[in-house]
């Protein structure tokens, strides 16, 4: 990081932190990485592609040493992951800034309509037909992506639909990969 | 007049705004036309049946075409935040909108100084940014589902994705959910959770329920949220209480999809159209509704 963007970093850090108000970082994440060689590389390509981030200090609840973490919008972190994977930056870890501890949903709600299988995580449900393979409803979810991803994926088998990771971009669309990663692995056995 | 905002899943769907007609499965907005399908279409296409069955005026919509990147919703807050203050909207509903706490609380800066005060709804990603941003109980409505509940009532997380399992492993316990979202208000002034049960609450609990006709594939067909926001927004509109348009628009929502036949692999469009013979059937008693050749007027106002 050159001064510069370090000293406009700090400078921004306590702008933020006079901001009035407890819930102004609510849509906010946090991208931890390796070192901070890669902090600065992701930096340079977030910002390449548009994105409102700074770097700032991480949270005591991940603190590890005198590291740095990328504060992002969190309702974005599908497309971000996805950049950033697609540069070979994948980050350690993305967690919300208001509660780091926080960990994606992991738990799955099933429904057996005897033809039909739907999987719910979180707020999105997947079904397919057990017997075509075929996408036949994505419902739930509130972001903008979700109607956008049903309509890619909805009359499609599972072997010939984008999936959500391609093609999403919000929370909504991570909580559909992980829907559809589970249809998956059931209509696989 | 009911407003409605919310997005279309087109990234080259300009910024319109206007009042919305269906023309068979096409809903129009200007020169504008849209697929009806899950999301702020379906909601628009459930509230202009329904209006037009009950003789309210056509919803007023602002749209924008947003595939999740978010710009789209940017220019529709900025939007609104230009034009609310020169509107007359009795009711305005909020819906597939990217949660922006800054734009959100913008948005709410402006709405704050409308007089007289909107009734306020929102769903999908409004509700979501209402809760992220603290504003959730300047609304009136919100209409979780079950998994959308447990978010509200997980006073940590941001976003549904994150909801601890601790809550989600709760799902069949409504009520403590219910306590639990307007204890760290986190809810509206009133609830509409839509499920295999639907419920009606405010911060005293459970104030009405509805769970017929039963059509367990309903949950899975994308979009029979939308048309229940759509249907409760228009009636809330028409002048009914808070209490007696959610009773109708549940009722009026799963006799549709009664009507339908549906299976999971039913499309919601297949629901939408039977609408008009649900309302008729659930608001026949007390409500003169437009069917053909009847020109008595609509519900009466009972606020």
């Amino acid at each position: 990081m050159n001064s510069v963007a370090f000293f406009g970093f700090l400078k921004r850090n306590k702008e933020q932190d006079n901001l009035p108000g407890c819930d102004r970082r609510a849509d906010r994440g946090i991208l931890v990485f390796e070192n901070t060689s890669e902090v600065i590389q992701a930096e340079n390509l977030l910002k390449q592609h548009g994105w409102e981030i700074r770097v700032m200090g991480p949270p005591p609840e991940i603190r590890q040493g005198c590291d740095l973490v990328i504060e992002f919008p969190l309702i974005e972190e599908l497309q971000i992951l996805r950049t950033l994977t697609t540069e070979k930056l994948p980050p350690l870890r993305a967690v919300p800034v208001t509660s780091p501890l926080l960990q994606p949903v992991d738990i799955f709600h099933i429904k057996d309509y005897g033809r039909y299988l739907m999987v719910r995580a979180a707020n999105m449900k997947l079904t397919v037909d057990r017997e075509t393979s075929v996408i036949v409803n994505i419902s739930g979810g509130g972001c903008p992506d979700v109607p956008y991803l049903a309509a890619a994926m909805v009359g499609k088998t599972l072997a010939d639909a984008p999936s959500p990771r391609e093609i999403g971009h919000t929370l909504c669309g991570y909580a559909l990969q992980l829907a559809y990663e589970e249809v998956q692995r059931r209509c696989s056995v | 007049m009911l407003c409605v905002a919310g997005t279309i899943p087109e990234d080259n769907f300009p910024l319109v705004e206007g009042e919305v007609k269906l023309s068979g499965d096409q809903l129009r907005i200007g020169i504008s036309t849209i697929a009806v399908n899950r999301g702020t279409a379906a909601l628009l296409a459930a509230a202009v049946t329904a209006a037009a069955v009950l003789r309210q005026p056509a919803p007023f919509a602002y749209l924008v075409g947003d595939t999740g990147t978010g710009k789209g919703s940017e220019r529709l807050y900025r939007n609104m935040t230009n034009v609310l203050t020169r509107a007359s909207f009795q009711t305005i509903t909020l819906h597939y909108i990217q949660p922006i706490i800054q734009w959100h609380k913008s948005l709410h800066a402006v709405i704050g100084t409308l007089i007289p005060r909107p009734r306020l709804i929102a769903d999908a990603g409004s509700m979501y940014a209402a809760k992220m941003s603290g504003e959730a109980s300047l609304y009136d409505l919100f209409t979780p589902d079950v998994g959308e509940l447990a978010f509200l009532a997980d006073e940590e997380a941001p976003h549904p994705f994150y909801t601890r399992g601790f809550i989600l492993h709760e799902e069949n316990r409504v009520p403590d959910l219910i306590a639990r979202a307007y204890k760290h208000r986190n809810a509206a002034r009133y609830l509409l959770v839509k499920g295999e049960k639907d419920y009606l609450a405010n911060e005293s609990g459970i104030i009405e329920m509805v769970n017929t006709p039963v059509e367990e594939a309903l949950e899975a067909i994308g979009g029979t949220g939308d048309t229940l926001t759509g249907l409760v927004s228009v009636l809330i509109d028409a002048g009914m209480n808070m209490q007696e348009a959610a009773v109708a628009a549940m009722r009026t929502n799963r006799l549709a999809g009664r009507y339908a036949q549906p299976t999971p692999a039913t499309q919601i469009g297949e629901i939408i159209r039977f609408i008009p013979q649900a309302i008729q059937e659930v608001l026949g008693e007390r409500c003169k509704v437009n069917t053909d050749g009847d020109t008595s007027t609509a519900c009466q106002k009972q606020e």
